[in-house]
């Protein structure tokens, strides 16, 4: 049974400590405290050296030291503390990177409240359970033989066929029933490479309808698309090392996925509001007349400064739209502006859930869009933002990738 | 040597600093850079919401603005040091820079930098004071003779 350390403060006043017991339960992954007596927490806080006023985050430092004096033993780690304490936000980061720092093992950050719910940790949990349990395949750097991934999302399904380190074929069609959004998908990705699926080495498949497709192909691999995507994503950008922050501008939802050495240590996800995503800037593009392909390429010629246009609401995001353009603005500025506004949204929403890390690589079918890019970096202080190329496809590419990990299993 | 106080704007802290012959690290100086224009009680702050996004250099998104703001301007002092001088539980009037997690983050900074570090404690008494002044002068000295090998004048 996978031990996952915790390190937290508050889950037990805040009665979610039920709830992270139940999440890790159910991926067979079972919750330890690590061992921290009373003369131990003043020794470890003060070699730590964060003097923190509350006496549970002096303990929570004491903890995290006693994994990496090898005083307890787990195989990976979840640092947790209330949302919007700040002393809790401070620690919960550095602790996070010492651990990192001084450790293999994999980590997962969450800030909790009330209302957390054991199926909220769910993916973080089965993310840290498959870290450890799939480790050899995570640790994979380099695709090798012929091998097909499938990323079968809510609003799309992606396809992407690689060979010998290199994508030769991709396929992109909307989801509607899943299997067969599958097969079209796999065409397209097939055409003009001279392959046939029973030519592949191995199938795998990742995203929302992973568990039918998988069952359905017979698939080698299914997994969660926290770590295939940021495999996918670190793989594409050339950063299999170190720091970086993933973000994906969803259609509907958004993903932000924080690693280290290509594994997911945080993760946040939200998709209420529409201000905030893709579906903005595609209702943008239809009112001022131009392709979405067109809107990035037209909002680097603006400034968003020139035009007055907020998404915090997509009604009034779009009135403001149109009262711009009757004021004379140009597209070009309203382009600007309606990307510069939703990267405002996705910062003021979600990034401050997260603690974001350089570089930031920007995935998905809106990181084609220059413009949001661009506004992106902007917003977080002139960032450096990497797209790389088949930014659309990095749950395919990067379940292609991991799938070849498994070696002799595939055959 | 650049030396880092804390509190950083701590006028005694600066004072022993600059008598033997460092630069200390003051916020002063830091802060008179953003002043506009100048009056009395309190000078207006050109402290923009740009602050609290480069201050996400030494904090968390999630950590509140005031921290990330503060730190925007305390962050590149505490790069800069070569050393530092800590006084812990100083009352306000010593210098105090208005957030308790700051002075924690600041404090956690400066002994990671892996530079030499003196902390002490806010003096309660004359002897106590003394003691303190004394501790602060050998080790600027000792800083002194580690930086020039013949070990000053």
């Amino acid at each position: 049974m996978v031990k996952i350390a915790q390190i937290s403060c508050g889950t037990d006043y805040s009665g979610v400590q039920k709830e992270i017991e139940k999440a890790a339960a159910t991926f067979g992954a079972e919750i330890i405290i690590p061992e921290a007596d009373l003369d131990y927490i003043n020794e470890a806080y003060q070699k730590f050296g964060f003097n923190a006023a509350s006496s549970s985050i002096r303990l929570m430092i004491a903890r995290a030291m006693s994994l990496v004096e090898g005083k307890s033993d787990a195989d990976a780690v979840f640092i947790a503390t209330c949302f919007r304490c700040a002393e809790g936000a401070l620690v919960r980061n550095e602790i996070r990177r010492f651990i990192q720092q001084n450790t293999n093992l994999p980590v997962v950050t969450y800030s909790f409240t009330e209302r957390t719910k054991a199926d909220e940790l769910f993916i973080r949990m089965e993310a840290l359970s498959t870290i450890v349990v799939r480790k050899s395949i995570l640790a994979r750097e380099k695709q090798e033989g012929l091998t097909l991934g499938i990323d079968s999302g809510s609003t799309t399904t992606k396809v992407a066929l690689m060979e010998n380190d290199r994508v030769i074929g991709t396929g992109w069609v909307p989801t509607t029933d899943v299997i067969a959004c599958s097969q079209d998908a796999m065409d397209q990705a097939f055409a003009d490479t001279g392959y046939k699926i029973d030519d592949v080495d191995g199938v795998g498949v990742t995203g929302y309808g992973r568990l039918t497709i998988g069952k359905h192909m017979n698939a080698q691999l299914i997994q969660e698309e926290l770590s295939v995507n940021a495999k996918g994503a670190v793989y594409l950008a050339g950063h299999q090392k170190g720091e970086a922050t993933v973000l994906d501008i969803g259609g509907m939802d958004n993903k932000v996925i924080t690693v280290n050495d290509g594994i997911p240590d945080n993760f946040t996800m939200g998709g209420i509001c529409a201000g905030a995503s893709g579906r903005f800037l595609e209702i943008t593009s239809r009112r001022l007349g131009v392709d979405i392909s067109e809107l990035g390429p037209l909002a680097l010629k603006g400034n968003f400064k020139d035009a007055l246009l907020n998404s915090y609401c997509i009604v009034f995001g779009i009135q403001d739209l149109v009262t711009s353009l009757a004021a004379g603005n140009s597209k070009e500025n309203v382009a600007a502006a309606a990307c510069y506004s939703v990267a405002e949204q996705v910062y003021e929403q979600q990034l401050q859930e997260i603690d974001v890390r350089e570089p930031l690589i920007q995935v998905g079918g809106t990181s084609l869009i220059d413009g949001l890019v661009e506004a992106v970096s902007t917003v977080l202080g002139g960032i450096d933002v990497i797209v790389p190329e088949y930014s659309s496809h990095i749950g395919a590419v990067g379940s292609a990738l991991l799938v070849s990990g498994l070696g002799d299993q595939m055959k | 040597m650049k030396i880092a106080i804390f509190p950083p704007n701590s006028l005694i802290l600066a004072d022993l600093v600059e008598r033997k012959g460092h630069e200390p690290l003051v916020l002063q100086k830091e802060i008179r850079k953003k002043v506009t224009d100048p009056e009395i009680d309190s000078p207006p702050f050109n402290i923009t919401e740009e602050e609290p996004i480069k201050g996400l250099k030494y904090a968390a998104i999630e950590v509140p603005s005031g921290i990330r703001g503060r730190m925007a301007i305390f962050g590149p002092l505490i790069e800069a040091a070569e050393a530092a001088i800590i006084m812990e539980d100083a009352p306000f009037g010593f210098g105090c820079i208005g957030c308790a997690r700051t002075n924690e983050l600041c404090m956690y900074f400066l002994r990671k930098q892996g530079i030499p570090v003196l902390e002490l404690h806010y003096p309660e008494t004359r002897e106590e004071t003394m003691e303190v002044v004394n501790q602060i002068n050998a080790f600027l000295d000792g800083l002194e003779a580690k930086d020039d090998p013949k070990g000053g004048d």
